[in-house]
């Protein structure tokens, strides 16, 4: 069997931030990789590469995953989500500025794509749960607990 | 990166039959599922395969369910998967314990218990789970299905049955009669690998196994008959530290490992009685 058959489809077809996206790179190429490289999406970081820190924390299909764990290949057919996507004035971006949850600032997008799949009203123990995967050096956490939490509760005002 | 990514193969099969035929054909292969330990091993340049199969098309191994008085859990069921099914939290609670301090939530939504199972690691959170709960490995390859004993599954350090054109299907756990109870102790609560990690039921049987104290994970028979037959918690404890036999590593140290475990059975004990 040649090593065309390993590869059947081809280029990978996947949306990244609502917009279709092909990329023709071998099916083991990491996410991270082709989204920093091929896409130029450089919002996403690579801390540990090896899933310890979550830096290239992104959705994939609504799930935080680390895009430094994911082949390409499993990309197929996906909803990627990255920092990029939330534009610019997302209550999450605005909150983490307002309190101080970045600092050096690698850790940020990978904090902020872990935050979106905290429930609506999230107590203090499901924000460290849900934020349990992601690093920080600079902040001792604190102030990018209480970013979280008040951007919960913004994002639950505008919607009320 | 160590590993050269460009250069390795990739299966991609949609069909459960298409990914056993492949198997055998162009074996060795090397499957993949969530990645979260395959891709810590081409960062540091440790995993000699370069042809891989990729499983994460295979739906039909992802389900968990009940079939008749077992629960059968897919080998593509995730960390996040097992949380969530109001199956597993009913009939076994020690293993979404598990699941929940496996990781982080990144991990908890791509890693697979039949991968945790093929790695083999002897610090493997659910494995001591599924050694308690007599579980049983449904393995696969195109001839059909064979089921192996979890507690015979491991023949050594990361050594296993699993032949080469065998995958992990599922792992089926008959009802569990008792009290389950799950610690894991490590340096960090989320994110750290295990110092020790013990699950146990209590019953008039009592069932204990533990993690992170030897090549694979193991049960403590000589321990579980002395609790059994009324021994107090200081006498299994001392059969404990004569039954467990651990060794020092880079995380910790066998004196530290004895002394948790024989802390964590008083712990299980007492929690459960």
């Amino acid at each position: 069997m040649t090593a065309r058959r390993a590869r059947p489809a081809g280029p990978v077809a996947f949306t990244v931030n609502g917009r279709a996206v092909e990329v023709d790179r071998p099916p083991m190429a990491r996410l991270l990789d082709v989204l920093r490289e091929d896409l130029h999406l450089t919002g996403t970081k690579e801390g540990c590469g090896e899933g310890e820190c979550g830096a290239c924390t992104v959705l994939m299909d609504g799930e935080p995953v680390c895009s430094c764990l994911v082949p390409l290949a499993q990309a197929r057919g996906a909803e990627v989500v990255t920092i990029e996507g939330l534009g610019a004035a997302h209550p999450l971006q605005r909150a983490f500025v307002r309190e101080g949850g970045a600092q050096c600032g690698m850790c940020t997008p990978g904090m902020i794509m872990a935050a979106l799949a905290l429930p609506a009203k999230p107590s203090l123990a499901q924000v460290r749960t849900g934020l349990a995967g992601n690093l920080c050096r600079c902040t001792g956490y604190e102030a990018i607990y209480r970013a979280v939490q008040t951007a919960a509760a913004e994002i639950r005002e505008r919607g009320a | 990166m160590r590993t050269a990514l460009s250069r390795l193969i990739l299966h991609e099969p949609s069909t459960v039959s298409a990914a056993l035929k492949l198997l055998r054909a162009e074996g060795p292969l090397v499957p993949i599922a969530g990645c979260t330990d395959v891709y810590v091993q081409f960062q540091f340049g440790t995993q000699p395969g370069t042809a891989f199969l990729d499983l994460s098309r295979l739906a039909p191994w992802r389900r968990i369910r009940e079939q008749g008085a077992v629960l059968s859990i897919g080998a593509l069921a995730t960390w996040t998967d097992i949380i969530r099914s109001r199956l597993v939290r009913r009939r076994l609670p020690m293993l979404v314990a598990a699941a929940k301090e496996i990781g982080g939530p990144q991990i908890q939504n791509r890693g697979t218990i039949g991968g945790n199972i093929a790695n083999g690691s002897p610090a493997g959170d659910s494995l001591p789970v599924l050694a308690a709960a007599e579980a049983v490995v449904v393995l696969a390859s195109a001839d059909g299905e064979r089921r192996v004993p979890f507690t015979a599954f491991y023949t050594g350090y990361r050594k296993s049955v699993l032949k080469p054109d065998e995958l992990i299907a599922a792992v089926e756990v008959p009802a569990v009669e008792g009290v389950q109870w799950f610690r894991k102790v490590g340096t960090r609560a989320a994110q750290a690998i295990s110092k020790v990690v013990m699950a146990a039921v209590r019953s008039p049987h009592p069932r204990i196994a533990l993690g992170s104290v030897a090549p694979t994970v193991v049960r403590l028979p000589r321990t579980e008959a002395a609790l059994g037959s009324g021994a107090s918690i200081a006498e299994a404890q001392r059969v404990l530290r004569e039954e467990v036999h651990p060794i020092d590593d880079i995380r910790s140290t066998a004196e530290y490992r004895l002394q948790v475990s024989a802390n964590l059975l008083a712990a299980f004990w007492e929690a459960t009685g």
